[in-house]
């Protein structure tokens, strides 16, 4: 009798040949981390930085200890809930940069919560809510000019992020400061904070927040007639015209919902945030400033899936608590900055689609450049002689 | 509002316009062919920070030349991920922004300053003595560019085949046309016009680099592409009425009986931003296969 092969080898090596021929979706993203570390790597050597220490220092500062896993998934916190509003416009087919902006919003109409007296466990939802009406409605604009107007989503929500981050503060500033601090806002009073999940970290309860609306997007997605229209109309808008899909309904609810989930995310920097549970005028709101930007970075490593994005939430909150303890490692200090490089190199590299193609490709380019070198060279003599 | 107030602002407007209309006309050239560059943002950043440390080194006009250079490099990349590796334009743009941000601040950083660095007078572009103020030089660079580029896509050879790659790149390489390296080097120029205005920036107008010196300045420019419809011509109006708006910010700022609260002027270009847009989008109309990687089948 012939000797098969068991299954799970074959099944392994077509795992293999899949991912080295680009189509496995998981593998690509971890290969653009890669990529994009390997870049960080190389621009602290040439800035003479031991990018092997500053990365022990990193991976340490992120997973290191139950300490360090806290503090990293503080930070995923908001970073998925923007991460879905990407991608949810996106599922749909539109670029939805709104994010930064509405998270602006929201953070600032949960602080109203502090205006309010109210029992424990309201004040909470009620921030929430606020929070998630303020990102819907601030989201409702872009729609709105989208669909009547016809102007590019991308053009109006960078626009609106510069304008509510200018709302946001003055509103913080004016509005909503705390008469005895004025660099800040009014505190997010104790009854209506959501408690520290670990003692002695950053980690709350507005963890199980994100996480809840990342599942109720995956259902609404995947198993809803909505989410299906959604991703239709995104796939290809003709064929989903054709069969009966409104897509001026789908665009305005898939903007809705990110606004929701954007605003959701402001409101867990405030009211789940230790120390101050407020919003800080000074340097232009460094706690929210860039979660948006960042959660577009988180939502095209996590291939635009709630799951992949609470996986990719986790990598770069490690990223960003782990830079914090490597800005401040010892003999080899690599200020914060380089994460965000790291983060932009990593875009770049899943920008590219099927990234594992480019290198024959690129080795294709390189011959042809040569041959091209070659070309030049020798019409240059030629020239000369006539 | 005396006569010496509307010269200022004008001055200021001029001023403003510059680095706006350069990138305009760089992101329009790009877009005639078919690339839609949303990294404008980070190409003016880059240049401006390296425009600003050759400049110290070398002299103002190696500062712009630099600024050039850092904006070509950049445009490449661009356009060898989107069209040999058929990449994603609109992420390409987000990777390069972020990378932008991070590069410029860690460059700050390891400088000795961080967040803010001054560009010594003497490395900054003279400005000319007019009766109006000082006026640098690029303001003229930035007047008569456009009519130069109208003029090549409306009259030259070469104009016409940017068209063609990017309205329909299939006819565009039946017709013996290289469309991948038509678009390599649209991109490669347009980063360069985008890399002079940012480099401007730093060298020619402040005087300084900081981690958010562009400011949106990218997406303005964006947003001035969208209004023009891709007529370099317009885009020069657009970019003096955004130039206009954000001296009016600064303008009013300056006052000491303040009108209205200074975040509020801030919005100013933003807000008129998305009102032009808003207002003009209907009649526009861009090039069919702008922002789609050509696969040839």
């Amino acid at each position: 009798m012939r000797e098969r092969p068991p299954i799970g080898s074959t099944r392994l090596l077509r795992g293999v040949y899949r991912t080295l021929t680009g189509l496995h979706p998981a593998l690509e993203s971890v290969l653009a981390a890669v990529v994009g570390l390997l870049i960080g790597a190389l621009l602290m050597y040439i800035w003479g930085f031991n990018p092997w220490k500053a990365y022990i220092a990193l991976l340490k500062g992120a997973y290191g200890g139950s300490y360090e896993i806290s503090s990293s998934l503080s930070r995923a916190t908001p970073l998925i809930l923007t991460a879905l509003t990407f991608s949810i416009c996106l599922r749909a087919g539109m670029f939805n940069i709104g994010a930064e902006g509405q998270m602006y919003m929201g953070a600032v109409a949960s602080v109203c919560v502090a205006l309010f007296v109210l029992p424990p466990g309201v004040g909470q939802i009620l921030g929430l809510v606020f929070a998630a009406t303020a990102g819907a409605l601030w989201s409702l604009v872009p729609a709105f000019l989208k669909l009547t107007r016809g102007v590019n989503e991308v053009i109006s929500t960078i626009m609106f992020n510069w304008i509510s981050k200018w709302l946001a503060l003055y509103v913080t500033i004016f509005l909503l400061a705390d008469p005895a601090r004025s660099e800040k806002t009014l505190s997010i009073p104790v009854a209506a904070r959501f408690p520290v999940l670990v003692r002695g970290t950053d980690l709350s309860y507005t963890l199980f927040v994100s996480i809840a609306f990342a599942l109720v997007i995956y259902f609404v997605l995947w198993h809803t007639t909505f989410g299906y229209e959604i991703r239709a109309a995104g796939l290809n808008p003709t064929a989903a015209r054709y069969g009966g899909i409104n897509s001026k309904r789908t665009i305005f609810l898939a903007f809705v919902l990110g606004g929701v989930s954007a605003g959701l995310a402001g409101a867990t920097i405030v009211m789940g945030l230790r120390p101050t549970y407020a919003i800080y005028g000074g340097g232009g709101m460094p706690q929210l400033l860039n979660m948006g930007f960042d959660g577009m970075a988180v939502a095209m490593v996590g291939r635009n899936h709630p799951i992949g994005i609470l996986i990719a939430a986790l990598f770069f909150g490690g990223l960003s608590a782990g830079g914090r303890v490597m800005q401040f490692y010892g003999s080899n200090p690599v200020p914060l900055e380089m994460v965000r490089i790291v983060m932009g190199a990593i875009v770049l590299a899943m920008s590219i689609p099927e990234l594992i193609r480019i290198f024959p490709a690129a080795k294709k380019q390189g011959q042809e450049f040569v041959g091209l070198m070659r070309r030049l060279s020798r019409r240059g003599p030629k020239e000369e002689e006539a | 509002m005396s006569l010496s107030d509307v010269l200022s602002l004008l001055r200021i407007s001029l001023h403003a316009m510059v680095p706006i209309v350069l990138t305009a006309v760089g992101e329009i050239i790009g877009e005639t062919a078919g690339l839609f560059n949303i990294g404008l943002e980070g190409i003016l950043l880059l240049s401006a920070f390296a425009g600003a440390l050759a400049a110290e080194s070398g002299g103002a006009v190696i500062g712009l030349l630099t600024g050039m250079g850092t904006g070509a490099i950049i445009g490449f990349i661009f356009s060898v991920i989107n069209t040999y590796w058929k990449g994603t334009q609109m992420v390409t743009g987000i990777g390069i922004n972020l990378f932008a941000m991070g590069f410029v601040a860690f460059g700050l950083i390891q400088l000795g300053a961080p967040g803010f660095r001054d560009v010594s007078r003497a490395a900054e572009l003279a400005k000319w003595r007019t009766p109006i103020g000082a006026m640098s030089p690029m303001i003229i660079v930035a007047l008569v560019l456009p009519f130069l580029i109208f003029w090549f896509l409306r009259r030259t050879r070469a104009g016409l085949i940017l068209k063609a790659a990017g309205e329909m790149p299939e006819a565009a390489d039946v017709a013996g046309i290289n469309v991948n390296r038509v678009r390599l080097i649209a991109s490669v120029f347009g980063g360069m016009l985008a890399g002079l205005g940012g480099a401007y920036m730093s060298v020619a107008w402040m005087g300084l680099v900081t981690k958010d010196l562009s400011a949106g300045r990218g997406f303005i420019s964006l947003a001035c592409v969208v209004f023009s419809g891709l007529n370099p011509l317009l885009a020069l109006l657009g970019g003096f009425i955004f130039g206009f708006f954000q001296g009016l910010a600064e303008w009013v700022k300056t006052l000491p009986a303040k009108p209205i609260p200074a975040q509020f002027v801030s919005m100013l270009p933003y807000i008129v931003t998305l009102l032009v847009v808003s207002g003009v989008i209907g009649r526009v109309r861009f090039p069919k296969s702008l922002g789609k990687p050509y696969i040839r089948e």
